[in-house]
């Protein structure tokens, strides 16, 4: 005595299949929700007291980045500019600008300027600019075309796999020291060879694993030891 | 239901065996009878081997820590549960919050946001400045180290000014001024005073008292003298409860004028101690002398020998090669005995002075060594014992050729050497004569620890007008008209001497944080000249010092280095007055005698609100968060007290009730209590904590007496004391713990310690292979025959590395989270043990036992051989300290850091992760100290991998005895190598092939052979 249709089977089997899928699916579906922008805030720009502009600044003006950021050589916090930084120049220039008025208000009156915070890693993250700077980490390495954002933004995802992709293979990313700053910097390739230290490269791989032994850069084992960056 | 039942019933019962005490002195004496128990012992109950302690060592912490034994209700418990399921996945899912970054306007010069600026400065106690380097990030004050170039301390600090960056962050601090128990402010306080001033000028301010603690601040003084010029019929008056009146008089009696005394230890072959605490915080000098001792007990370069004549087990005592435990009031017959000079004439001494035999034998040899080293040799007196003893440790000085090599005197340090007593006494009678209309104190809390007998209270309500000035809104200023919040000392300006009369400008490390005023400030106004800040007034005064053109450079030389060139004082010749050394009699040796000690942790009473004081246990009962009465186990079994039973302690119509602690070492017939507990007004560490002696103290008698009365009353109180806890399993008897030899044995059998670490039995490339080819490998020695058990280094770490306080209740059940600990294990006798401290933070073991077992890879090798600890990574399983046969990892079973004190956000080490609830923790060798090292070195391109000059862990940093050694032993040449080279050296329970990085130097002693036979 048949008790069920045979089409059960069919739905049966579907669902069986279909609740497997569903769960890899709400699994993947988390795995890339963490991993979005809504949660890593990548490619989000932040609101900022002042609608400051690196592309005006870096990429239009020319400004080097240590200009603002002084302690980025030195230290492990890249150092936000002070407001008499940014008078420097604009008791000089665009004395009226309605955007301004918060800088020339903080200046005034001696209150600091507010600003959020962008590249925001996890507070038991303990990252240092200068020793990433001392071996060849470029700028936009980690920060992006900073040159080209009107408002800023975080690159990366700022996530352990993002620092772990360079730190397991830091050669892909190496270039030399005196290009560290420079914003338009390209890699090595065919089209454009890099002339380095009278040797020249059409390769990335080649330029980096190289600068891994100039540098005296600390073993992958070394430099993916937790404690590199947590403590 | 079970948690209904464990609710039902006390269940602090069960923590631990130190906690009922079920194994009692006859059992316990039984066991030891029949059983012969380990050799080293830190409590009575594992000498016994009781099954309780068998247990407890076997747990990975004590029974009770990991249970939930905190009361809840079954809705309370569903509750959790419930939101704990479904709050389990949602962990993962939080967005980060936004984040301020907030710049300055104006960025200071020489400021680099990240690096942390050191700051010299001087804490000052008892009027003896401990010389620091304050570290400050962004004008934040976080870590107080010691100033190594001021020959005071030569980076070593004490536990105090350790623990003073705590204090100054204080929420409980007082933060406003108050009038009539309102709040009010400076400027009112002005405009008030200077009505009572005005009162004053017709009597030449007859009627003004002011009552402050001992300083030495010459600008201070200056102040203080012109001061009493504008109202010259004014008096000032000194007192604190722990002072110095005995060394003081002692050196009247002596030479018929005060003077300090210095000792030279790094020239003594020989030292003896008559009741002197001089290896512990609070001992003016107390750094350099525990450099200078450690020094001198290397075992392989001219070892001193140090006896140890006390009337109370201290840690001083622990590293006396003979200690001698006799009654306070015994000390003086024998110091006399060394004066008399006839033990070296065989046979019994002339002069009977009451000695037993025991002692007499000892008291010879005694003798014998110190004329036998005439001129290397010194006889320390403590601060406690009666100016006679100290008049006597002079005249063997004197006797024995020390004067000048040893022994050197210098003018007193405290600017104004009164005998604080007497002073008081003073001021008391005038208050009671109604002279007195206007009283000022300043730093002072009398209505808490002046001598009973004196009725400060009372006379205190006579006086009409009162002002109180101070950190804390305590009893005394409860009871004052006006209150004024006094300024710390990161917080203002000023200057103090050191012991050796340095003289060390004090500069403030941040603006006040309640706006607090500092006494120089307060002077200012009453001397009429409100305008003059702290710093002019300072200044001011050492441009009229300053004869040269250069002042500017000068000052700013001395703020730099921390100490004003060339103020040392030279030694001064003194001559010896004929003194009269007329012993009273012996009190009767079957009267009960009461000692009266300052606290470990809390000193006097002042220390009281700092929780990592309180927290910090006691040197030698480990006892935290309470004071309680001493007791010898001879004397305890004639009481039939057991520990943690009450006993009221009364003397004359005085009567105290206090928990009992069997301290074994501590002289028959004989109790001290402790004071500085059982504060009314203190903040919410210290308020409640302890029991109130005070009222046993009378001005006759401050610091020992006898005629107390013992008797035992009922109940039990709770004392959470880490003695028993985190007990390592030896196992093999012959691989003891701790290791030590006398010196004899050691130079005769030098391998005595040997033992080759097992053999690499593994597949996988061996550990040689994987840290010797690295540039660093970091690894640490622990001098156990340096270390002077001072407990600074669990400070200094505490300090460092943001560890919380858990509280009392915690502390008991094992939950404490210091990642240093001292342990203090006894061998012998319980009367009369020898005892040893040994420090033990993690040991970095290569093949770490941890490691293995963590399910999630929250702990895990640094290619430097750092056992790393991965805090967002940790679940807490606690699988990890389960397997840790060291017992040194900690975890925060509740949310122990404080996380939303404003105060404490700024005086955290930004350096290191604030650990949340549910993580373990424990030490890493201060891995953002390696970091900071490593980078730093990194980008200079330097290939010298020796460490030793610019990288020490705070531990290390901070031991007076440098006893701690840390560096690269990758390096053949740095310090850590070579000690680890030294045939002392022994890795902790090695035979378990753990490879532990950080080892320990075996402790040798030094053992007079006349005593030994």
């Amino acid at each position: 005595m048949q008790i069920f249709h045979r089409a059960t089977n069919t739905i049966a089997k579907a669902s069986i299949y279909g609740a497997l899928l569903l769960v890899g699916f709400i699994l993947w579906a988390c795995i890339q929700f963490q991993r979005s922008p809504y949660v890593t805030y990548a490619h989000v720009a932040r609101p900022q007291p002042v609608p400051f502009s690196h592309e005006h600044h870096v990429g239009a003006i020319g400004i080097d980045c240590r200009y603002c950021h002084t302690s980025v050589e030195n230290s492990n916090f890249a150092g936000i500019p002070p407001t008499k930084t940014c008078m420097n120049c604009h008791s000089q220039i665009w004395l009226g600008a309605g955007m301004l008025q918060p800088v020339r208000d903080s200046y005034a009156t001696g209150k600091s300027l507010v600003w959020n915070r962008v590249d925001d890693l996890p507070d038991f993250v303990y990252f240092d600019h200068s020793i990433h700077i001392n071996k060849g980490v470029g700028c936009n390495t980690c920060h992006g075309p900073v040159d080209r954002m009107p408002l800023m933004y975080n690159e990366g995802s700022l996530q352990m796999e993002w620092c772990l992709d360079c730190h397991r293979s830091p050669a892909k990313n190496l270039r030399p020291r005196d290009q560290v700053f420079n914003m338009r910097y390209e890699q090595p390739s065919t089209q454009k060879p890099l002339l380095y230290e009278g040797k020249i490269y059409t390769d990335q791989m080649a330029l980096g694993s190289d600068l891994v032994k100039q540098y005296h850069l600390r073993t992958v084992a070394d430099i993916t030891s937790c404690s590199t960056c947590h403590r | 239901m079970k948690m209904e039942e464990q609710n039902g019933k006390p269940h602090q019962e069960e923590v631990c065996p130190g906690k009922k005490d079920k194994l009692n002195l006859e059992s316990a004496n039984a066991l030891i009878a029949e059983t012969k128990g380990p050799e080293f012992w830190r409590s009575l109950e594992e000498l016994a081997g009781s099954g309780e302690f068998q247990e407890m060592m076997h747990r990975e912490f004590p029974k009770g820590a990991s249970e939930w034994l905190d009361s809840v209700s079954r809705r309370g418990f569903m509750k959790l549960m419930g939101a704990s399921l479904a709050m389990a996945g949602m962990t993962a899912c939080t967005k980060q919050p936004m984040e301020a970054i907030v710049p300055y306007v104006k960025q200071p010069e020489d400021v680099i946001p990240g690096k942390p600026l050191f700051y010299a400065t001087a804490f000052t106690l008892g009027g003896y400045a401990a010389p620091l380097l304050v570290e400050s990030h962004l004008f934040r004050p976080t870590k107080i180290e010691g100033n190594d170039k001021h020959p005071a301390s030569l980076g070593g600090t004490d536990v105090y000014s350790q623990a003073s960056v705590l204090g100054m962050y204080d929420p409980d601090r007082s933060q406003n001024v108050i009038h009539a128990g309102d709040v009010s402010s400076w400027g009112e306080f002005q405009n008030f005073i200077r009505g009572p001033l005005k009162g004053q000028e017709a009597s030449q301010g007859a009627g003004i008292r002011i009552l402050s603690g001992a300083f030495s601040s010459p600008a201070l003084a200056d102040q203080v003298q012109a001061f009493l010029k504008l109202y010259p019929g004014a008096k000032w008056h000194t007192y604190e409860p722990v002072n110095r009146d005995n060394a003081l008089e002692g050196a009247k009696l002596a030479f018929g004028q005060p003077v300090e005394t210095q000792y030279h230890l790094e020239n003594a072959d020989v030292v003896v101690s008559l009741d002197a605490d001089f290896l512990y915080a609070g001992f003016p000098g107390f750094t350099k002398y525990a450099r200078d001792f450690a020094a001198r007990r290397n075992p392989d370069s001219g070892m001193s020998r140090f006896y140890a004549i006390e009337s109370a087990p201290t840690s001083s005592g622990v590293k006396a090669d003979h200690r001698l435990p006799v009654r306070a009031s015994h000390v003086g017959a024998i110091a006399a005995t060394i004066k008399d000079g006839t033990f070296l004439v065989k046979g019994f001494p002339q002069i009977d002075r009451g000695l037993t035999e025991e002692e007499t034998r000892f008291m010879r040899a005694v003798s014998r060594d110190l004329r036998a080293h005439s001129g290397s040799s010194v006889v320390i007196p403590g601060e406690h014992q009666p100016p006679i003893v100290h008049a006597l440790a002079h005249a063997i000085n004197a006797q024995l050729g020390n004067v000048g090599k040893t022994v050197v005197y210098t003018d007193p340090v405290i600017a104004n050497p009164v005998n604080q007593l007497e002073s008081f006494k003073d001021l008391v009678a005038d208050m009671n004569a109604g002279k007195v209309q206007l009283l000022i104190l300043s730093g002072v809390n009398p209505l808490f620890d002046a001598p009973v007998d004196l009725n400060f209270a009372k006379a205190f309500e006579g006086v009409p007008l009162r002002i109180h000035h101070g950190l804390y809104q305590d009893e005394t200023a409860e009871h004052c008209h006006w209150h004024i919040n006094q300024a710390d000392y990161l917080e203002a300006w000023g200057d103090t001497r050191a012991f050796d009369g340095t003289v060390s400008l004090v500069q403030p490390l941040i603006a006040p944080l309640y706006d607090g005023k500092s006494l120089h400030d307060l002077l200012a106004v009453l001397s009429g000249e409100p305008q003059a800040s702290g710093h002019e007034i300072v200044q001011a005064y050492w441009q009229k010092q300053h004869s040269g053109a250069d002042f500017d450079m000068f000052w700013r030389r001395s703020l730099h280095d921390g100490f004003v060139a060339d103020t040392a004082y030279s030694p001064k010749q003194v001559a010896a007055k004929s003194a009269n050394f007329a012993q009273s009699a012996s009190p009767d040796a079957k009267a009960i005698e009461i000692n009266f000690r300052p606290d470990p942790s809390v000193y006097d009473g002042r220390f009281s609100n700092n929780a990592w004081l309180q927290e910090l246990p006691k040197p030698m009962s480990k006892i935290t968060w309470d004071n309680c009465v001493w007791i010898g186990p001879a004397m305890a079994e004639r009481l039939g007290v057991q520990k943690r039973d009450m006993v009221r302690v009364a003397l004359g119509d005085a009567k105290v009730d206090l928990p009992v602690w069997i301290q074994a070492g501590h002289p028959d017939n004989s109790v001290t209590v402790f004071l500085g507990y059982g504060r009314k007004r203190a903040g919410r560490a210290g308020t409640g904590a302890g029991f109130d002696v005070y009222p046993l103290r009378t001005s006759a008698t401050p610091w020992f007496t006898t005629g107390a009365q013992v008797s035992k009353i009922s109940g039990t109180y709770i004392l959470a004391s880490t003695q028993g806890y985190q007990t390592m399993d030896a196992g093999d008897v012959t691989r003891p713990i701790v290791r030590t030899a006398t010196l004899d044995e050691y130079r005769k059998h030098a391998d005595f310690n040997e033992e080759k670490p097992p053999a690499e039995l593994t597949l996988y490339p061996g550990y040689e292979a994987q840290y010797r080819s690295e540039n660093y490998a970091w690894g640490m020695t622990i001098d156990l025959n340096s270390c002077v058990g001072c407990n600074n280094c669990i400070v200094a770490c505490q300090s460092e590395n943001n560890i919380a306080v858990v509280g009392k209740e915690q502390v008991n059940h094992g939950r404490h989270m210091h990642w240093i600990r001292v342990d203090a294990y006894y061998q012998g006798d319980r009367n009369d043990p020898k005892a040893y401290f040994q420090p033990v933070p993690c040991m970095q073991c290569e093949n770490a036992p941890c490691e293995l077992v963590c399910p999630v890879g929250a702990t895990t090798h640094s290619t430097e051989g750092l056992n790393d600890m991965v805090y967002n990574r940790c679940v807490g399983t606690r699988y990890c300290s389960n397997n840790c046969p060291y017992k040194v990892r900690r975890f925060n079973f509740f949310l122990f850091s404080d996380w939303d004190t404003p105060q404490y956000k700024m005086m955290r080490n930004p350096d290191v992760t604030v650990r949340s609830r549910g993580v373990m923790e424990k030490c890493t060798y201060c891995v953002q100290r390696i970091t900071e090292y490593r980078i730093k070195s990194e980008e200079s391109g330097t290939k010298d991998y020796n460490t030793d000059a610019d990288l020490k862990t705070a531990c290390q940093q901070s031991c007076p005895a440098n006893a701690i050694t840390f560096g690269n032993i990758n390096v053949a040449d740095s310090q850590v190598s070579k000690l680890k080279k030294n045939q002392r050296n022994y890795g902790l329970l090695d035979d378990l092939n753990t490879r532990p990085r950080t080892t320990y130097l075996a402790e040798i002693r030094n053992p007079n052979p006349e005593l030994e036979a």
